[in-house]
């Protein structure tokens, strides 16, 4: 199973490719309105893009140059939403059975499809309820085994666990990486988590382009997207490289360790580092070679047994003496430090 | 929302206003030969008409009108709007301009009439004009009701259906239909009662005949004027299978929910 997908939704401002390889699970990530969803919904089938082209295992899904278009049914695509959208007038057994029946498989063998993917899930006991019975975690996994019972070539998954109780979420994870391993799929999500357990590969989504892509493990280390940087926690100016140092449009100027290789001047660049790295003053510090910057504090926002001190650009998590200390509050005008020595820098 | 107290007056009022005349025809039927008035030979012949013929325009609705609400609900074209009032147009029309209407397109001088007649099939005044009559008038219920329906049952079981790979007749047969069943049985059953009371263009178009074209409504006014207890009794007999109607109707939708 391969997909390459290469398409233009012109009202929905997204432009995107996306290639995906055999077994492998792919999680989109990106804020709200980024396109991630208009993205799967054009492998489905439900959104017609503008123009582009897709093939599943050389298979055309559509082409607007060529003008092919293959309908929803006969692409091989399952897709589970947020809401699990049961049918509400059949029982859990027969919503399983509706793929392989739609397939012209006989009604008693569909039924021991069904069952086989409902005990996978760990919804066996459930085959004979109506959806009405069925709290949101259990109609989610019943929906997971309605979508594999289809025998899909690709699983679209659009933020399954979105619209979940909390408390559920780390079983229902626990038995999507079970049902995932191996399959080809695409999860749209904005929980970092997800992408750690379930996928090998990250995309990240931006007003609707693809701005970073690459192993899930990479991209949380070496964020290149403002996006990829906030689901892994850091700081990230990105900018063009003047003497060595990163210079954003904003006027930052950070200086940092070169990874990797130099980037040569005049180049784009991303400098990132942990918030835990950056230490807040309410003087200038002077002294060792350090980045200094001054702004003002928008926010602060418990973590643990930190506080996040957000400010217009960048973000640092002290202890709470240190802000009762420095007597920090929203407006508060201060003065940032790190190290140059916890700065990265690479090229964008 | 707590309703202003003046406004139970005239509400009340409407309500008596529905209620009296009812009220008022229950108190004329004469009780003890109720069974013996509805049970003359011309109408129980008028009854026993009135059943089949609705019964068969409801069949001919739901085999027209699901597929009418279907494109209108399901599709998009030009001139859908312009089609969709045009289809109301027989909830609006005197049920005698309908009557009309039909004459000249099935009656023996009409637009299809001639060709139909070639073909030894001579529809005005007969028991098949009745059906045609009452379809004409009931069709636009069975259309309205299911496409409020398909509307609010929305379009997303549809999708999935459609991506676990159910080809369009199976998401229609499997899917659509099921969800929508509330409001298919509520659009028939408001079409049967239509049908059943059909009178302006039952009469214009296919006339008066005693067991062939003569429904009960007709019946009913003819007693009027021969019969005054007849017709009364009759009309009370209407009056049941409405209320039996509007409690089918409640039934179905209290249970969509």
């Amino acid at each position: 199973m391969t997909l390459h997908l290469d398409v233009v939704v012109a009202t929905r401002d997204v432009r995107a490719t996306l290639d995906l390889g055999d077994g492998e699970t792919v999680a989109i990530l990106g804020p709200n309105g980024s396109g991630k969803s208009t993205l799967l919904a054009t492998i489905a089938g439900i959104v017609r893009p503008d123009t582009g082209s897709a093939t599943l295992d050389g298979t055309t899904l559509f082409d607007t140059a060529s003008g092919t278009w293959r309908p929803p049914h006969d692409r091989g695509t399952a897709l589970l939403a947020q809401d699990p959208l049961l049918f509400p007038h059949l029982t859990v057994l027969d919503n399983v059975a509706f793929g392989p029946r739609s397939a012209r498989i006989a009604r008693s063998e569909a039924h021991v499809i069904a069952r086989r993917w409902l005990d996978e899930v760990d919804a066996g006991d459930l085959a004979g309820r109506k959806p009405s019975q069925l709290s949101g975690g259990q109609a989610q996994r019943v929906a997971i085994a309605r979508a594999l019972a289809a025998d899909p070539h690709l699983l679209l998954l659009d933020e399954p666990m979105a619209a979940l109780d909390v408390t559920v979420v780390p079983a229902m994870r626990q038995v999507l990486k079970r049902v995932l391993a191996g399959r080809s799929a695409v999860i749209v999500t904005h929980d970092v988590l997800d992408a750690l357990l379930l996928a090998d590969r990250v995309v990240v989504m931006e007003a609707g382009r693809v701005v970073e892509q690459g192993p899930t493990k990479d991209v949380l280390a070496r964020p290149r997207s403002s996006f990829g940087a906030g689901i892994a926690g850091l700081n990230l100016a990105r900018g063009q490289v003047e003497s060595g140092t990163v210079r954003t449009r904003s006027g930052l100027v950070v200086a940092g360790l070169h990874h990797d290789a130099t980037v040569p001047d005049g180049q784009q660049a991303v400098a990132v580092f942990s918030p835990s790295a950056v230490s807040v003053h309410r003087e200038q510090p002077g002294g060792s070679p350090r980045n200094v910057f001054a702004t003002t504090v928008r926010e602060l926002e418990p973590r643990g047994s930190q506080v996040r001190v957000q400010t217009d650009e960048l973000s640092a998590d002290v202890t709470a003496p240190v802000v009762a200390e420095l007597d920090l509050m929203p407006g508060t005008p201060v003065f940032l430090a790190v190290k140059a020595s916890e700065v990265s820098i690479y090229s964008a | 929302m707590s309703v202003p107290r003046w406004v139970y007056v005239p509400a009340a009022a409407g309500a008596l206003f529905i209620v009296l005349p009812l009220v008022a025809m229950a108190a004329r039927v004469e009780w003890s030969q109720f069974f013996s008035l509805i049970g003359s030979d011309s109408s129980r012949a008028a009854l026993w008409l009135s059943l089949r013929t609705s019964a068969a325009s409801t069949v001919l609705c739901v085999v027209l009108g699901v597929p009418m609400a279907l494109v209108l609900a399901r599709t998009t074209f030009r001139g859908q709007g312009a089609l969709r009032s045009l289809v109301l147009l027989p909830l609006v029309l005197p049920p005698v301009v309908g009557g009309i209407a039909l004459l000249y397109t099935f009656g023996r001088k009409g637009l299809l009439g001639e060709t139909l007649d070639v073909l030894g099939w001579q529809i005005a005044f007969s028991t098949t004009a009745v059906v045609i009559a009452q379809t004409f008038v009931s069709l636009p219920f069975l259309v309205v009701s299911l496409e409020g329906s398909l509307r609010t049952a929305g379009q997303q079981y549809e999708v999935v259906a459609a991506t676990l790979g159910a080809r369009p007749t199976t998401v229609l047969r499997r899917v659509t239909l099921p969800l929508v069943l509330p409001g298919l049985a509520a659009g028939a059953v408001l079409s049967f009662a239509r049908a059943l009371g059909e009178f302006g263009a039952t009469i214009t178009f296919a006339g008066s005949l005693e067991g062939v074209t003569r429904t009960l409504p007709l019946e009913i006014y003819l007693q009027r004027e021969t019969d005054p207890d007849a017709a009364v009794a009759l009309s009370l007999l209407l009056v049941v299978v409405a209320v039996l109607v509007i409690g089918l109707v409640r039934g179905t939708r209290s249970s969509a929910l």
